[in-house]
């Protein structure tokens, strides 16, 4: 092993010690590791899927010795350049029970970790304006109700009183209820990456950054392990948990894929003084809205819709979210957005992930997030142990399998079919 | 973001839908179905040089093939879709 | 008054009255509201994010991380402004913000006291016990410590307008190397745009004087912009600022049109947002300089020292009465000689270096400072306000100074920001002493400062080579530029300055974030610059850390080891500055957020009373209400009574409509849609399915073939957009050699359903003379080129959507109107009734025709009843996949009609279907209800749904589960067609 285990345990307490003495005994929330040659299971990808499957193999099942190979630093990617929102309000079974199992972990995560990761069920309130979106809402809180998830429809008045600011004279797409699910919410979401990095580490989980893998070493159809820039590194299991790459770390092991990338945008408001409880889509989920703990209002829209690795927009997005904003609430008029940005979206062909074996034995994906990705990450890390350690998928996450577009059990929630940038 | 229209001009790209890869040709009716499946599923996702589909909606209404870098969105070239001939039928 | 007399550019004959939590004073045309504060001797401006430790005035400009003020009261109240940034106007309103209850005493500033307990990151690490705590106490409690400003609690008032510029040449900067770029372009007679965010030209030639040409460099910017404004080609544009670079040469900038006045004019935007489009662009944007950290660096008095000269040179306000200088290099000794001219105390000067150029020697003499070489600031004294710092010498010897004004000269960052939006990353230059551009977006050239040349003479005549050539590029020759002359300043650039032992050194000011900080990521592993900024919020204050961020990253090299190269800068990302998101949503808002699109007989249904709803972008009548009718259900009521009784008409305008010529328009017709259409006669209408190249179901719509070789498609309203696209891509790409043309002619025709036994009557009452719409001639689907209203073309086709004899009728669209009075004249006698789109929607049920709730992009043909229709003679899109196994299996949902078993229930669109006796739960989930309609014809509600199995289920009876509304109704399971399944009145 090497480095030192980061073995104080955090609270108030330690906190108020660190205090009185400068916070000198901190140490390093995780072991930046070099990567021995041998592990028995290998992520490729540090960010919170694979952070999340390196803690949930070694607390689930007990596989301890892996390594999570990270090309820059953990976190760099979709995982640090989201919305932040958690939610289990699907309309599909197969994503329904799965994202339910996220809200279930998210729930306890914190005292899992012992990290805070601002878990904050403050409520995600979807909007409609017509009779067809309130079908929709109303099939689709129905899933969740059938699943045993918590889930409310609200008229107007209802939706009034949670918001008052909203533009309720508006004759184009009016406010005419909604549907609200109060468990959803938001967390932090670095802190959920770092959250995970320092409990796997502890549970002795090895942390390797700055570690390219450049190829597989595959023999007779099955997996034997990676080329990194920092060496061979050998392994009999290997998860891919590089959404936002899957293409391109996919084709060094032969693998071509129902992905497409591309760039999401997110924009960020300066902080101001509270005045926006939960999280609210627009516009039939074109427009979605929350305030962060720290103030400012963290906002989106759909993606750009052009295949992209640039992790960057361009205006035309920029504009229609903004006039969405302004539709929906107009006093945000005077506010100013501090920041945009872009992040690079594992797109499928049916808007839904993949967590599955592949036809290299010993090689797993876990992919195609599209804008989903951040909610997901504790049931993704749990289901991707389990797959990993297991050789099957759980139930949880059974219909995301890879060959179901060959076999058409699509899981399609906006009915666009195989048009990724549309989902 | 701009794109050149071979018939109208560099436009903003406010004007253009794009339809994603240019390259994947319609298999023949009776092709297997792991060839459709391909054709409909398995899209190139170039790291790079990708040439893809745009139709000019706002414009010409043509169906264009550029290729364009997708890491830089720089546009390296266009030209009418339909010059790809009836190879694609 | 600390106003001086005989310079500056303010204009003393036009004094203007502001107030400042509620204090008036009085500033001048041509101040900032900061100049203003200053001159009134107000120092105390802000609190902190996170400590709410007491803030000056940092800046004189929008780096400023500290005086944040909400400017503007009531609905026109905007937080978190800059009061650096904002031009001072007559009746200016402006608070302190982020205190309680005022700004000298905030009870607030208790954190700071208890600042040792709220380290970088302590929240990750504490507030986990017990779990239901977070939402209920510590996070309320930390949101409401957070934020700034408040945002206003209306509506904005105020307009926003947004407008598309075209350019040969960006010009991003006012500066010397802006306007010598600029002048050099227009000279040569490109088209230029100069956006500058001041609003006066200039930059920091307003501020550091010397001479251009031989003439005192804010004479010459006059001058220079005298001539740019008299070239027909060059826009200029102050109070402009470039927020943001995006592909292929676009900008968007924000023009503040009206913001330096208390409010707009009637006929003016607040802002306008800008989308340039430019073939080159030259950025000069300057540089902003650096704090240094030292101990107690944030105290109200502290002043970035080039901001000292601006306040003394361009607003005639002294910052201070007794300065001490604390410089990196030799730019804080202008500065020094800046305060003496102005006759302002310079108690010390602190130079870090031990050794310095002798020409300083004299320039402390004559200000009459002493001199600290190799010294530090120890320490900084005061509340609201300096009074004194402790110097350290080289020797560890703490002089304490008198001073109420601390200059901090800690270098320059040129001003990059721009050069990275499209992913450029800024390189260390160890020449400039700070990251200068690395690749530039495409197109664009930086100079002057923003490259790291900080001499007044190097920024012209960069600026000036570099605006020739771009107009060059853009096909604009001519003579090499001529350059104006000025001398360089003497000196290096500065070093970054970072006082390692310092206690409370801030590198953000706005979040708090200290070297210990710095120390704590370090410590716990935080330590990429990425990580670093996330950790302790280093840099993502509302400034960007525009004057602090590149010291974090250098005090995190320091404790890595790692040069300031290894250790790189975090990403900047657009924008530049803040922008106001009214001005990039622009006019679309209201009324106006998407287009509206009207029926060309919308007027008339207006008229008639119909209560109009939305419809994507169109509004349609939903129904027309007559006096004495209860509610919609009423009305509903008599409409498709009256229709299945006489005759009733429908608008049907906004159907999409595609026209067709050609030879082989039947053979793309057969390639598009599942069954065939080739074989359709002339003057006959086919019903057809298509779907996308996946195998499901994309709209439904009838084709009729009007000539030969003319045919007419139409498309379901909210699919019309698609379809044509569909089909012009399946056209050009697939199938390329057919002979075929086709445009959409939606708009171009007026169209009415007109339904009832008695619509032949009507629609001959208003054909001309000679149409025979007798049954043998014209029986149920044919279709018929006619004329109407004298000689109008009108297109007949015998199609229903409602079960009864049912005509659609079509003429140009300015004659919509006038058909649709007629018909109601003529068919007055024959009980006719208008409908809208309620009663369609219910008769459609009743009928059991698809709709968007079953044609939704989750089904297929086979799914909706349709696989008789899936023609195995020939190739269409969608044929291979809609074969996929998951595709066909008996097990999907499928269409069926749905009864409630209790005739008084209602039915609801969204319900579950689920077996009769079993649980509500999911594993018993066998499909939903798609579409509900209470049926006036049956008495009842009825609806469609999908269920598994479906079409072998009829008779069954299955729990319709609505948990979420509270429903649980029992529903038995039918045909989908619960009218006249054999079409009987079709053709009766």
């Amino acid at each position: 092993m090497s480095g030192v285990r980061a073995a104080m345990n955090y609270s108030g307490l330690a906190l108020l010690r660190e205090a009185l003495r400068g916070h000198s005994g901190w140490g390093p929330a995780w072991r930046d590791a070099a990567p021995r040659t041998e592990y028995d299971a290998l992520i490729v990808g540090g960010g919170g899927h694979g952070l999340a499957t390196a803690y949930y193999l070694a607390k689930e099942h007990g596989l301890t010795n892996v390594a999570v190979l990270e090309r820059t630093h953990i976190g760099s990617g979709n995982a640090g350049r989201n919305t932040t929102l958690i939610r289990s309000n699907y309309l599909l079974p197969g994503n329904e029970r799965f994202f339910e199992k996220s809200m279930q972990l998210w729930e306890g995560l914190e005292q899992d970790l012992n990290y805070n990761a601002m878990v904050s069920q403050r409520g995600v309130l979807n909007l409609y304006s017509d009779d067809g979106q309130r079908d929709a809402c109303v099939r689709r809180g129905n899933t969740m109700r059938l699943h045993g998830v918590d889930a409310e429809l609200l008229d107007l008045a209802q939706v009034k009183a949670m918001y008052p600011y909203f533009d309720y004279r508006n004759e184009r797409f009016p406010i005419r209820g909604g549907l609200l699910q109060r468990r959803g919410g938001t967390a932090r979401h670095d802190a959920v990456v770092w959250g995970f990095a320092r409990a796997a580490d502890r549970r002795g989980v090895d942390i390797v950054q700055n570690c390219e893998v450049t190829g597989f070493r595959i023999e007779g159809g099955e997996v034997r392990g990676v080329e990194t820039t920092r060496g061979p590194i050998f392994a009999r299991k290997v998860g891919l948990c590089c959404a936002g790459s899957s293409s391109r770390v996919g084709e060094l092991a032969g693998l071509r894929l129902p992905i497409e990338s591309h760039v999401l945008q997110a924009f960020v408001t300066e902080a101001v003084k509270p005045m926006f409880d939960g999280v609210v889509t627009f516009s039939g989920g074109t427009f979605y809205i929350s305030q962060s703990d720290k103030g400012g209002l963290v906002f989106g829209g759909i993606l750009d819709g052009y295949n992209s690795y640039a992790q960057r927009g361009n205006l035309r997005v920029v504009e229609d979210v903004m006039e969405a904003g302004m539709a929906m609430m107009p006093l945000l008029g005077r506010l100013r957005v501090l920041r945009q940005w872009g992040g690079v979206m594992d797109m499928t062909m049916d808007g839904s992930p993949i967590i599955d074996l592949t036809p290299i034995r010993g090689l797993y994906l876990n992919a195609g997030w599209c804008t989903t990705g951040f909610k997901a990450i504790p049931a993704s890390g749990w289901c991707f142990a389990h797959t990993m350690a297991r050789d099957e998928p759980h139930f949880i996450n059974s219909a995301y399998r890879l060959d179901r577009f060959a076999v058409g059990a699509v899981l399609d929630e906006s009915g666009h079919g195989a048009h990724p940038n549309r989902h | 973001m701009r794109l050149p229209c071979p018939h109208c001009g560099s436009r903003p790209a406010d004007e253009f839908t794009c339809y994603g890869a240019a390259d994947p040709v319609r298999p023949a009716a009776g092709a297997p179905a792991q060839v459709w499946h391909d054709y409909v599923h398995i899209r190139p996702n170039p790291y790079g040089l990708h040439n893809e589909l745009w139709q000019h909606v706002h414009g010409c209404r043509r169906w264009l093939v550029m290729t364009r870098d997708t890491r830089t969105h720089a546009v390296l070239g266009a030209r009418d879709g339909g010059s790809r001939g009836g190879g694609a039928a | 008054m600390t106003r001086l007399a005989g310079c500056g550019l303010v204009d003393r004959a036009q004094p203007l009255s502001f107030r400042f939590d509620g204090n008036a004073y009085t500033g001048l045309a041509g101040d900032t509201l900061a100049s203003a504060l200053l001159a009134n001797g107000v120092r105390l401006a802000g609190r902190s994010f996170k400590y709410h430790r007491p803030r000056g005035i940092l800046s004189a400009g929008p780096e400023e991380p500290n005086a944040l003020v909400e400017l503007r009261r009531g609905a026109r109240r905007e937080p978190n402004i800059p009061a650096t940034t904002v031009e001072l106007f007559s009746g200016l309103e402006a608070d302190s913000q982020n205190r309680w209850p005022s700004l000298r005493f905030d009870v607030m500033a208790v954190t700071g006291l208890l600042g040792p307990l709220f380290p970088a990151g302590f929240y990750y690490k504490t507030f986990m016990w017990p779990a239901r705590f977070w939402e209920r106490l510590y996070e309320p409690a930390i949101r409401r410590a957070a934020g700034l400003g408040r945002a206003a609690e209306a509506e904005d008032p105020d307009r926003y307008d947004r407008a598309h510029l075209y350019c040969d040449v960006l010009v991003i900067g006012s500066g010397a190397a802006g306007l010598a770029a600029a002048l050099a372009a227009g000279r040569r007679g490109a088209r230029v745009v100069l956006c500058e965010s001041d609003w006066r030209l200039g930059g920091r030639l307003l501020a550091d004087g010397g001479e251009i040409d031989g003439l005192p460099a804010a004479d010459w910017a006059v001058a220079a912009e005298a001539e740019l404004r008299a070239m027909p080609e060059v826009r200029m544009m102050p109070r402009t600022t470039v927020f943001g670079v995006y592909d292929h040469g676009t900008y968007g900038a924000v023009q503040r049109v009206s913001d330096h006045e208390p409010e707009p004019d009637a006929n003016e935007p607040r802002q306008r947002y800008w989308r340039i489009t430019a073939e080159r662009g030259v950025l000069a944007a300057g540089a902003i300089e650096r704090l240094v950290a030292f101990s107690g660096n944030d105290r109200p008095g502290v002043m970035l020292s080039g901001a000292v000269r601006q306040y003394l040179n361009r607003y005639a306000v002294t910052p201070g009465r007794r300065a001490i200088v604390v410089t990196a290099g030799d730019d804080g000794w202008r500065t020094v000689t800046a305060l003496a001219s102005h006759g302002i105390e310079v108690a010390a000067v602190v130079d870090r270096r031990a050794e310095m150029p002798e020409r300083h020697a004299a320039a402390a003499a004559s200000a009459g400072a002493r001199v600290f070489a190799g010294g530090r600031i120890g320490g900084t004294l005061g509340g609201s306000s300096l009074f004194a710092a402790d110097i350290v010498e080289a020797s560890g010897e703490r002089t304490r100074v008198a001073a109420d004004l601390l200059a901090v000269a800690g270098g320059w960052n040129p001003t990059v920001q721009l050069t990275c939006h499209l992913g450029g990353k800024p390189v260390w230059s160890a020449a400039a002493e700070a990251f200068v551009p690395g690749a530039l977006p495409p197109g664009m050239a930086v100079v002057g400062a923003a490259r790291g040349s900080f001499g007044l003479g190097s920024a012209l005549a960069e600026g000036a080579r570099a605006g020739a050539e771009a107009a060059e590029a853009t096909g604009f020759s001519g003579s090499a530029p001529a350059i104006p002359f000025a001398l360089d300043a003497e000196g290096a650039p500065a070093p970054i300055w970072i006082d390692s032992g310092a206690r409370k050194a801030f590198v953000d000011l706005q979040h708090d974030v200290t070297l210990e900080d710095i120390a704590i990521a370090h410590r716990e592993g935080f330590r990429a610059v990425e990580l670093l900024k996330r950790y302790t919020t280093h840099g993502m204050a509302t400034d960007q850390g525009k004057t602090g961020g590149v010291l974090g990253m250098a005090a995190m090299a320091a404790l890595t080891g790692m040069d300031m190269a290894e250790t790189g800068t975090t990403v900047f990302r657009p924008p530049y500055t803040p922008v106001a998101i009214g001005a990039l949503a622009g006019p679309n808002r209201g009324k106006d957020y998407r287009p509206r699109r009207r029926t060309p007989a919308q007027g008339w249904a207006e008229e008639q009373g119909a209560v109009m709803t939305e419809v994507g972008l169109w509004h349609r009548a939903l129904w027309f209400p007559r006096p004495g009718e209860a509610d919609w259900q009423a009305t509903i009521t008599r409409e498709i009574g009256a229709i299945r009784t006489g005759a009733g008409v429908a608008e049907v305008s906004t159907l999409g409509k595609i026209e067709l010529v050609g030879p082989d328009a039947g053979a793309l017709l057969d390639f598009l849609y599942i069954n065939t259409f080739s074989t359709l006669p002339v003057g006959r209408t086919r019903f057809g399915i298509m779907l996308r190249e996946d195998g499901f179901a994309m709209d439904d719509g009838t084709t009729a073939r009007l000539e030969q070789d003319r045919w007419i498609l139409t498309t379901s309203t909210g699919h019309a957009g698609a379809v044509m696209e569909h089909m012009e891509y399946v056209h050009q790409m697939l199938r390329p050699e057919l002979k075929v043309a086709f445009t959409s002619v939606s708009d171009r025709w007026a169209q009415f359903s007109v339904a009832g036994p008695n619509s032949r009557q009507v629609i001959a009452g208003v054909l001309d003379p000679g149409a025979d719409l007798a049954d043998a001639a014209f029986p149920h689907m044919a279709c018929g080129v006619f004329t109407a209203l004298g000689g109008v073309p009108a297109r007949v086709f015998r199609i229903s959507f409602s079960g009864e004899r049912a005509y659609e009728i079509a003429v140009p669209a300015g004659f919509g109107e006038e058909l649709v009075r007629r018909m109601m004249q003529t068919g007055a006698a024959f009980g006719l009734v208008p409908y809208g789109l309620e009663s369609l929607g219910t008769m459609r049920v009743e009928k059991g025709h698809l709709g968007g709730g079953e044609i939704n992009g989750q089904t297929t043909a086979r799914d909706l009843g349709f696989a008789r229709l899936m023609s195995s003679r020939k190739d269409y899109i969608g044929r291979a996949l809609a074969q996929r196994p998951a595709l066909i299996d008996p097990r999907r949902p499928a269409l069926v009609g749905l009864r409630p078993v209790d005739r008084m229930a209602t039915l609801r669109g969204g319900a579950h279907l689920l077996p009769e006796d079993a649980p509500v739960r999911i594993e018993h989930d066998q499909g939903h209800v798609t579409s509900v309609a209470y049926s006036p014809t049956l008495g009842h509600w009825i609806g469609l749904g999908l269920l598994e199995g479906g079409p072998s289920r009829h008779g069954e009876v299955v729990r319709a589960a609505n948990p979420l509304e509270g429903f649980d109704d029992l529903v038995e399971i039918v045909p989908p067609c619960f009218l006249d399944p054999q079409g009987a009145r079709l053709r009766g």
